[in-house]
């Protein structure tokens, strides 16, 4: 991926009824409004937070939402506040690590399905068919679980859960624009396949793979905290939203604060990305842009 | 129609291998020697040994590729490590109980969804319109355990309605009180998948030039929806539903953990916390065996529901 690649598709982006369709749409504000508030809590958290996450305080466990503890504080003492914003941090990277991971290796591997063609195309495109037909919460938890939890493994076993439809869209112009004339004109030239596919089919594709990725980030999110609750999550204590839900989980039946507010915070995630998505769906879609 | 049936099971099976091979590389992803990563480093060297054969990794990987698939084809899915009992036998204990859930689900969401999907599309824009679509982005963006959670909350912990847990149990009404919370969770979710699905199939159907025609000829309003616009819109409702099976399934786990509902979740996160490899690699196949079949009924029930769809050649 080269600069001049990156800046000549944004100079199309910037220029395209897409994104103006994106301005007035009111959704889309409410949504990226959102996005961007809890990004700058996860940026802000060490700032904003008013105790150390981590920290224990024998004394008040397991104390309901107060002055001193706005949410409340778990079985061990923890403010629940602090771990909130401090696990913002962890599912918000896991969620863009594992889009962008899954953007780059499934686009890549669409692109040279549809370059290259023939039995290559056939056994890509097959993958890609069965991963798609696999729950992506079922193949994600046996992946983590072979792998084991950390950090970056969640992000592995995500981003392999959601290459798929990013392959797929890759593929279909990469095969339209091969056709085209300045491709035959770059081959005669000389050209290497890798700069043909880098500078001049990319740029052609990027705002489609951008779009899809953003579709996929709340599903990405949505896994993270599942295989979390499940277990596994990045190890404790390190506070993620679905790592907090599983331990507040065992005192449910008396301190509801533990499990309702991170339960809370990714719906209030996932839902932002969910309504920019489909702002941004509707932005590209020319048959509904003209209503909006 | 019979010979559509078996031709679409015959191009499953291309599906199954790739599905078997995607397991088999899954379970030798396993870091450094898998048999230690599975028995700990204070296993002796005899238990080590013993698993290595169970799973054929003293054997070159093709020997292993082929052996494993020949098991799997001939139904074999192995034996758990922790009771000895095979995978299947423990799969067919517990799947009962999940396939009373996804069933249960499946019929509450489409009980709920494509009403409220036609509503929306016939009245667009207007206010039961956005009451559906927000209602759907809302299910969309639950993950299945934090729906399941606050109606665990809701309904079992701040009102006593319903049991916290649903635990098995041989009374026909606890057993239905039981399934209600989960079913609930589930139906909810689909229910709002199957909405906003429906929503945009019906409005494509909307647009066509035959029901404008129809329209001119003065057939009434409820037929043109019901029969004529309804009857196109469900290939594509048909379709997607079948696809979303799959996740269904996804869900019911996450459900299973948070009602205490025996199932396949509750079998997927046992043999996790044993680290009983053995079996999760059973389940695994299990799990792709189970997608398959319900993606091949699906193109089935599409060819039932499309005309254009032949089954001649």
């Amino acid at each position: 991926m080269t600069s001049a690649a990156i800046s000549n598709s944004s100079k199309t982006v910037t220029s395209s009824p897409v994104l103006n369709a994106l301005r007035r749409n009111r959704m889309a504000w409410l949504g990226g409004g959102t996005l961007f508030i809890i990004v700058m809590v996860a940026i802000f958290a060490p700032l904003i937070a008013p105790h150390d996450p981590l920290e224990q305080n024998i004394l008040a466990r397991l104390s309901p939402p107060s002055a001193d503890f706005w949410l409340g504080t778990d079985s061990y003492g923890r403010d629940v506040l602090s771990r909130l914003l401090y696990g913002a941090r962890i599912s918000l990277s896991i969620g863009f690590l594992s889009v962008l991971t899954a953007m780059i290796v499934g686009s890549s591997l669409g692109m040279l399905a549809g370059y290259i063609g023939g039995v290559f195309e056939q056994i890509v495109m097959g993958l890609v068919d069965v991963l798609l037909s696999f729950p992506t919460l079922l193949l994600g938890l046996m992946i983590a679980a072979m792998l084991g939890a950390s950090f970056e493994n969640l992000i592995i076993a995500i981003a392999i859960t959601e290459m798929a439809p990013f392959a797929r869209v890759a593929r279909a112009p990469t095969i339209a624009v091969k056709r085209r004339d300045f491709v035959d004109a770059g081959r005669s030239l000389g050209l290497s396949p890798l700069r043909i596919l880098g500078v001049h089919i990319l740029p052609n594709i990027l705002s489609d793979v951008v779009v899809v990725g953003s579709l996929w980030m709340a599903s990405a999110i949505r896994t993270e905290a599942s295989l979390a609750f499940i277990g596994l999550g990045v190890l404790p204590p390190t506070a993620t939203w679905g790592g907090m839900i599983r331990e507040g989980f065992d005192n449910i039946l008396t301190a509801w604060w533990l499990v309702v507010f991170p339960s809370v915070a990714i719906l209030i995630t996932v839902l932002a990305l969910n309504i920019l998505g489909d702002a941004l769906r509707d932005a590209i879609d020319p048959k509904t842009r003209s209503g909006q | 129609m019979l010979g559509y049936i078996f031709r679409r099971l015959l191009l499953a099976i291309p599906t199954l291998l790739v599905m078997l091979t995607v397991v088999f590389i899954l379970v030798r992803l396993v870091p450094g020697d898998p048999a230690v990563a599975m028995l700990g480093d204070r296993a002796s060297e005899a238990t080590l040994q013993t698993l290595r054969e169970q799973l054929g990794l003293n054997q070159p990987i093709a020997v292993q590729y082929f052996e494993f698939l020949g098991n799997m084809i001939t139904g074999d899915f192995g034996k758990s490590m922790v009771t000895g009992r095979t995978v299947l036998s423990e799969v067919g204990a517990v799947l009962p109980y999940t396939l009373e859930l996804t069933f249960s689900a499946m019929v509450l969401g489409t009980l709920f969804g494509l009403p409220l999907g036609v509503i929306a599309a016939v009245r667009r824009n207007k206010w039961p319109d956005y009451v559906s679509r927000i209602l759907s982005l809302i299910g969309l963006s639950f993950p299945g355990f934090v729906s399941a959670i606050l109606l665990l909350l809701c309904f079992a912990v701040w009102q006593h309605w319903l049991p916290v847990m649903s635990r098995a149990s041989s009374d026909p009404v606890t057993h239905i009180r039981n399934l209600i919370l989960p079913a609930l969770n589930l139906g909810l979710i689909m229910m709002a998948y199957i909405a906003r699905v429906t929503r945009s199939s019906m409005l494509d159907v909307l647009g066509e030039d035959y029901i404008r025609t129809a329209q001119a000829k003065g057939v009434k309003a409820r037929t043109l929806v019901m029969r004529h616009a309804l009857g196109n819109a469900l290939i594509p409702i048909v379709t997607v539903v079948g696809l979303y099976f799959g996740t269904l399934i996804g869900n019911s786990v996450l459900a299973e953990i948070v009602f205490t509902r025996p199932g396949l979740g509750k079998l997927i996160l046992g043999a996790l916390q044993s680290r009983d490899y053995t079996m999760l690699q059973g389940l695994m196949v299990v799990f792709a065996i189970f997608v398959i079949l319900v993606n091949t009924a699906t193109d089935v029930i599409y060819g039932l529901v499309d005309p254009r769809v032949s089954y001649k050649k």
